[in-house]
């Protein structure tokens, strides 16, 4: 009696427990996805504020800035007027009269928007989506466990995150200011508030990342003890899907990459609270700016492939499905990931080539940089010879598949001209490299992203996402995308420096006022774009056509597990076969054969 | 696509422009090979009814292939790069015997050059100061003493195809040799603060007998 009572508590979860905190690695995979989601919708914000700045330099903003009148005469006209008069009239300094004045972003608030949109887009957007999103749904799933090693490690790191996320956002709030050094926060000019104006925002932006590191540095733990573990029996390393491998190097990367930006932010936080003169070079102290770039890239180039790995596994696992044909050359792709893991520790010195670091050192690291360049080569070729002679369904997650690849050639491309020395002297620190870091992490990341998403939602929440929303969003997303960086190419041959707020200072700029502008059009709609995702995916959750178990007929594991997934997955844990990419083999009659199927028996349904 | 690109005025900008062109039509060829299978294959190999995918594992004739080319192509790339890049960076070969040294001194917004006058060393009385304008000859040998007071802060002059990061208590050297007499821009290339957008400063390029008189003008003999 009392036995029976105590189980039947047990299933029955309560909300909290079942939503908030929860231990079940696909629910903290999905609260990672949404809060990815959100904090997308933060950063794109702030791209979009500073955009209009480029555009319309020192112009108000539309809606919320005061008309022309109000400015020149103060005679209210519009709304916005009535609101700036309150404002003006007010006692108090108020938030939107020190950022921006009538609707005019002030030069220190540019530079706080741009630091704030890079950090919350790799921080908070990428890493947790890739990494936390797709690697806790994923691995217990397509490994064939139950859950992750360590559930409660999990949750901390889902919480700690958020926290991270609260800090962060918080930032903008504080007097001074948020943090304005760039997302590569460089010393002297993040180490000394005196250089800024900035006290306590640029302080919680190094906090928020110390915590945003522990909670990666959690994950990452719980992901490499899961993978060499929890194997189902018979899933051999080189039986595990491409994305799971991705997702194993990217947590060593995280494991052995965080502790460095750590370290660094620590003695960050000592030089601006404690004293301290480890990165600047007074006459007093003995520090080094230049040390504190040498700390920020060693973790920053790992970072910057923490960032893509993954995306590139999503693709790898899109493209061999929508093809109906194995993963060409499979262990060489696994091997040019093991060797990217490698050769990313050795290329960081590429972000300092005009550093003051020694010229001879930049030719050591123009080697390594382009030797990085290889193994990103032999992806792009594999990924197309596995589309070659295939069977190509032209579904909306193929589709971003299919982009992914051919913007990942164009930001690999880019940072050829970077990498090499003689070159970078000119396009360094332009909108060259603007255009590149977009290519590979929207073009690629975010693409991979969008793919997996519409991919594996028929997993996560028992329904299609609505096609002919997806696709619109996806042609929307590719054109406005390429209109708003494929220009920036050439902003970066003109010389156009990143991290100004008004090129019309510039005698030499001047030619490029219509570019900006088209480029701030495409952004817009860029942005607006992303809104049919957002509404897609929360309608489709609930209003979704129902799918079935298997809908686009995939080898891998998760797709053993009924719909919706129960606790624990699997009812029984299911027994691995064969590799995951055993597509159209010669005399089967069905064009795919589950990695569980047991040998001989007839391929017909998913279990 | 580099028509963009300012027009070059010193002696070893063709050489930076050499290789972004070379750079250019490699990765154009690359990209336009990449894509064109790439869309011929969408095409070729769409989905049709009753013709199944080919089982093909991979090749590793081919993987050699690829990974041998393109690690070729990287390092003929970097072969072409080196003495160029030494060429404008490393203080040991640049060309002795400057005509003109000048210290730039980078401070928050502004570039202080300072001259060392007809003695020739800084730190002295005859040493000139000036907020954001720097005179040099045409066709002359400059050394740049580069610093910064505060921050760090990007030297950059677009139509020299120079740029070096200035440090505080660092001296770094870079040279230059313009070959066309004009004004030209000096904006900072890296962020140092609010009023980096707009940290500007001038380079006067100016003709022999102009730069003589500026002299004259400066220390009156
Ligand atoms: C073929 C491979 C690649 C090469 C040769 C390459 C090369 C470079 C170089 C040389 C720079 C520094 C340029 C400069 O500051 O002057 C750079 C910057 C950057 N790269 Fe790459 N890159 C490659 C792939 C990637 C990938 C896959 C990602 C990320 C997903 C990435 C993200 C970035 C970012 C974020 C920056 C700029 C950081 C900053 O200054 O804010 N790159 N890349
Ligand atoms: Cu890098
Ligand atoms: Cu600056």
């Amino acid at each position: 009696m009392h036995d029976n009572e105590h189980t039947e508590h047990h299933h029955e979860e309560s909300f909290i427990s079942k939503y908030i905190f929860s231990l079940d690695h696909k629910t903290i995979g999905k609260q990672f996805l949404i809060y990815g989601l959100i904090m997308f919708f933060v950063g794109g914000g702030l791209a979009l504020l500073f955009r209009w700045q480029l555009a319309y330099p020192d112009q108000p903003l539309p809606i919320i800035g005061a008309s022309q009148q109000y400015i020149d005469d103060g005679e209210v006209v519009t709304g916005a007027d009535r609101m700036w008069e309150r404002i003006y009239d007010s006692d108090k300094e108020e938030w939107l009269e020190v950022n921006m004045p009538s609707g005019v972003i002030t030069p220190e608030f540019y530079n706080m928007l741009f630091t704030m949109h890079a950090t919350i887009m790799v921080f908070f957007v990428v890493v947790p989506i890739l990494v936390g999103a797709f690697g806790n749904f994923l691995i217990p799933l397509m490994i064939g466990t139950r859950d992750m090693a360590f559930p409660i490690l999990n949750m901390l790191s889902f919480w700690l995150a958020v926290l991270a996320a609260i800090v962060m956002v918080l930032g903008f709030f504080v007097p001074g200011g948020h943090a304005s050094a760039g997302w590569t926060g460089y010393a002297p000019l993040s180490a000394d508030p005196q250089w800024t104006g900035v006290e306590w925002g640029l302080n919680l932006w190094a906090i928020s990342l110390l915590l945003q590191g522990f909670s990666s540095l959690v994950g990452s733990i719980n992901y490499i003890t899961t993978i060499i573990n929890m194997r189902a029996p018979g899933m051999t390393f080189f039986r595990m899907p491409l994305v799971i491998w991705s997702l194993f190097i990217v947590a060593i990367l995280l494991l052995l990459a965080f502790p460095v930006l750590s370290s660094a932010l620590a003695l960050l936080i000592f030089d601006r609270l404690a004293g301290t003169t480890f990165f600047s070079a007074t006459a007093e102290g003995g520090g080094d700016p230049l040390l504190w770039q040498h700390l920020f890239w060693f973790f920053g180039h790992p970072e910057v492939y923490i960032l893509i790995l993954p995306g590139m596994g999503i693709a790898s696992e899109l493209i061999a499905v929508f093809s109906r044909k194995p993963i060409f050359g499979y262990r060489s792709m696994v091997y040019a990931m093991i060797a990217i893991a490698f050769l990313g520790w050795i290329v960081w010195g590429h972000h300092m080539f005009q550093s003051g670091m020694r010229p001879g050192l930049g030719s050591i690291f123009m080697t390594t940089t382009m030797l990085i360049a290889v193994p990103s080569a032999i992806k792009t070729f594999n990924w197309m010879g596995t589309m070659f002679r295939g069977s190509i369904r032209f579904t909306t997650p193929m589709l971003h598949g299919i982009a992914f690849v051919s913007m990942f050639v164009i930001g690999g491309l880019s940072g050829i001209y970077m990498a090499n020395t003689p070159v970078d002297i000119f396009i360094h620190d332009t909108y060259y490299i603007v255009a590149h870091i977009h290519y590979v992490v929207f073009g690629g990341s975010l693409f991979a992203i969008f793919g997996g998403i519409i991919f594996w939602f028929p997993k996560m929440y028992g329904r299609y996402m609505n096609d002919v929303l997806a696709k619109i969003h996806f042609w929307l997303t590719f054109i406005a995308f390429n209109c708003t960086f494929f220009p920036m190419h050439i902003l970066g041959v003109g010389g156009h420096m990143r991290r100004i707020s008004n090129p019309q200072q510039y005698e030499f700029l001047q030619g490029f006022e219509g570019m900006n502008i088209f480029i701030t059009m495409s952004a817009f709609t860029l942005g607006f774009a992303q809104l049919i995702l957002v509404f897609n995916f929360f309608w489709s959750m609930y209003k979704g056509k129902v799918a079935e178990q298997n809908p686009w007929q995939v080898n891998t594991l998760e797709w053993e597990a009924p719909t919706p997934v129960p606790h624990g997955n699997f009812g029984q844990i299911p027994t691995v076969h064969r590799g995951p990419y055993e597509y159209s083999v010669p005399g089967e009659e069905s064009d795919w054969i589950p990695q569980a199927q047991p040998e001989h028996a007839p391929a017909t349904s998913g279990d | 696509m580099l028509q963009w690109l300012p027009e070059n005025v010193s002696t070893y900008g063709q050489s930076v422009d050499n290789l972004f062109y070379a750079i250019y039509y490699l990765t154009l060829i690359v990209f336009i090979l990449v894509m064109g299978t790439l869309i011929f294959f969408l095409i070729k190999y769409r989905h049709q009814e009753g013709k199944k995918a080919d089982y093909i594992e991979g090749s590793t004739t081919l993987e050699i292939v690829w990974t041998a080319a393109t690690t070729v192509i990287v390092f003929v790339l970097a072969m072409f790069s080196y003495p160029q890049w030494n060429n404008i960076k490393s203080p040991t070969q640049f060309p002795e015997n400057p005509d003109v040294v000048v210290q730039v001194s980078g401070k928050q917004f502004n570039w202080d050059m300072t001259y060392p006058g007809p003695d020739n060393e800084f730190g002295t009385d005859d040493d000139l100061e000036l907020e954001n304008e720097l005179h040099v000859p045409m066709d002359a040998v400059v050394h740049i003493r580069l610093t910064s007071v505060d921050v760090i802060h990007s030297f950059f002059v677009p139509q020299l195809r120079l740029k070096q990061d200035a440090l505080p208590n660092r001296f770094i050297n870079v040279w230059f040799e313009a070959t066309k007499a004009g004004r030209y821009e000096i904006p900072c290339a890296e962020l140092c603060g609010f009023g980096h957008s707009g940290m500007l400063g001038y380079l006067n390029v100016h003709t022999q007998a102009d730069y003589d008189a500026w002299v004259q003008e400066r220390w009156p003999q």
